[in-house]
């Protein structure tokens, strides 16, 4: 049965770590995969800019010897003309072997993969899904820590709108020994239906507002961008706005062994002075994003090195 | 037709007062041509007022909109003037378009043609979410669909 990437649940824990292997692999032996996806094309469909995730997928499967095709924005694609979703996958779907979506919609790649006669790829859609972006997490934190259990997962920031929190937070309550500490504004604390399924799920929440009451406590720290916008109102603003901004003296509270991950792009949350701390691990994210990619695209196309 | 006798049809019970016009219009039984009875406001022991449709032919009967709609109440099946079977109805899995999204980021609003689909994600709380978006059509919005 022909598979999907649409929402990181979706995956069992067991075919998570298979495709965390298959990515450590393709890091060690990078020459046996080079060759993998030769006369193979990915197509990236994105109805909507963006740069790190269509050029990781493209390099992905450049990487593995494929070629790719495909448009960067709606304007240049035939959705301007109107054409459906639906149409436009089994279009495409006869030019490439594997097509990656990005849309503004939400369930637009789930609609995608019910026409499509290729594998879909969830690239994003809308404030719903970004499950790759969450398999370059769970690599990341594997990678860093050795392992995806028994650990204390601060989650910094806009935790209501971030999918890559829900994302992650889904993924990683499915290991044993999680606990997540929780540091965001009242107002943008996680929805109420992702609360509930943690207490279904047993997983342990602490929920404060400042991270540096936190900091010295956390294995993994993920931290996410809180826009002025949000706020209800501007004292709250004021008062806390430094409360979500990663600099030196916050790190220095923090654990030696503690690592730093940020889906990116940043704007202010993460000083740059923490770039040269051997503990902020967000551009190492970007890099396995690309590698996990490549491990997904084998998978999907059931190829083996 | 008599309303107390049907020979052969269905007899839709223990309907929540108020909802029978709802059943008939997403059961579309304006478009038979045989009897059709809508009792509104009956007395019910078990739940004070309830309103009974009854049915004056074996026509096939969505039991998953039925279900989605009340999922209280119980359908008779009336043959030769007797009760054949009693079905109690369940909130089903999937429904299929009979609701839509209201999520204005959803696909479906500007998808044509595929259909609306809504998966049961708590049945305790009578919750169903978007099969595309995941976002929730509340129980208490059932009623005006």
């Amino acid at each position: 049965m022909m598979r999907h990437m649409l929402d990181i649940t979706d995956w069992s824990i067991a075919e998570l770590n298979a495709l965390m292997d298959t990515a450590d692999d393709i890091i060690a032996h990078p020459d046996t995969y080079a060759h993998t996806m030769d006369r193979k094309k990915i197509a990236t469909l994105f109805y909507e800019p963006s740069t790190r995730t269509r050029l990781s997928f493209e390099a992905a499967m450049i990487e593995l010897g494929g070629q790719v095709l495909g448009f960067s924005e709606a304007s240049s694609s035939s959705a301007s003309k109107g054409e459906s979703v639906s149409d436009t996958v089994r279009t495409v779907g006869c030019y490439a072997d594997i097509i990656a979506m990005r849309h503004p919609k939400e369930g637009a790649p789930t609609v995608a993969a019910q026409f499509s006669p290729v594998p879909i790829i969830n690239a994003g859609d809308g404030g719903h899904n970004h499950p790759t972006q969450t398999l370059a997490d769970l690599l990341t934190i594997r990678r860093e820590k050795g392992r995806l259990n028994r650990l204390v997962v601060g989650m910094c920031g806009d935790l209501q709108f971030g999918r890559t929190v829900h994302s992650l937070m889904s993924a990683m309550s499915r290991y044993d020994g999680i606990r997540f500490v929780l540091i965001s504004p009242e107002e943008l604390k996680i929805p109420g239906y992702l609360r509930e399924n943690m207490r279904k799920q047993g997983v342990p929440l602490q929920e404060v507002e400042k991270l540096e009451d936190v900091i010295g406590t956390l294995d993994i720290l993920y931290m996410t961008r809180v826009q002025r916008e949000r706020f209800f109102n501007e004292a709250d603003y004021v008062r806390l706005k430094d409360s979500y901004i990663l600099d030196p003296e916050k790190m220095a509270l923090a654990r030696p062994d503690l690592s730093v991950l940020h889906p990116l792009p940043r704007v202010n949350e993460i000083s740059h002075a923490v770039d040269q701390d051997p503990r902020a691990c967000y551009f190492k994210q970007v890099l396995y994003g690309k590698f996990m990619r490549e491990a997904l695209i084998l998978k999907l196309l059931e190829a083996k090195a | 037709m008599n309303i107390d006798g049907i020979l052969n049809g269905y007899v839709i019970d223990h309907i929540q007062a108020g909802k029978a016009m709802q059943i008939y219009r997403h059961l579309k039984l304006d478009k038979l041509d045989c009897s059709v009875a809508i009792i509104k406001n009956a007395k019910s022991q078990r739940m004070g007022r309830k309103d009974i449709i009854k049915i004056d032919a074996l026509i096939p009967i969505d039991l998953e909109v039925l279900g989605y709609i009340d999922p209280n109440v119980t359908v008779n099946v009336i043959r030769d003037g007797l009760r054949l079977e009693k079905k109690h109805l369940a909130l089903p899995e999937r429904v299929v378009n009979i609701i839509r999204c209201k999520n204005p980021r959803c696909i479906t609003q500007i998808e044509q043609d595929i259909e609306h689909v809504f998966v049961l994600a708590d049945r305790d709380k009578g919750l169903y979410r978007c099969h595309y978006c995941e976002v929730p059509h509340k129980p208490e919005e059932r009623s005006d669909f």
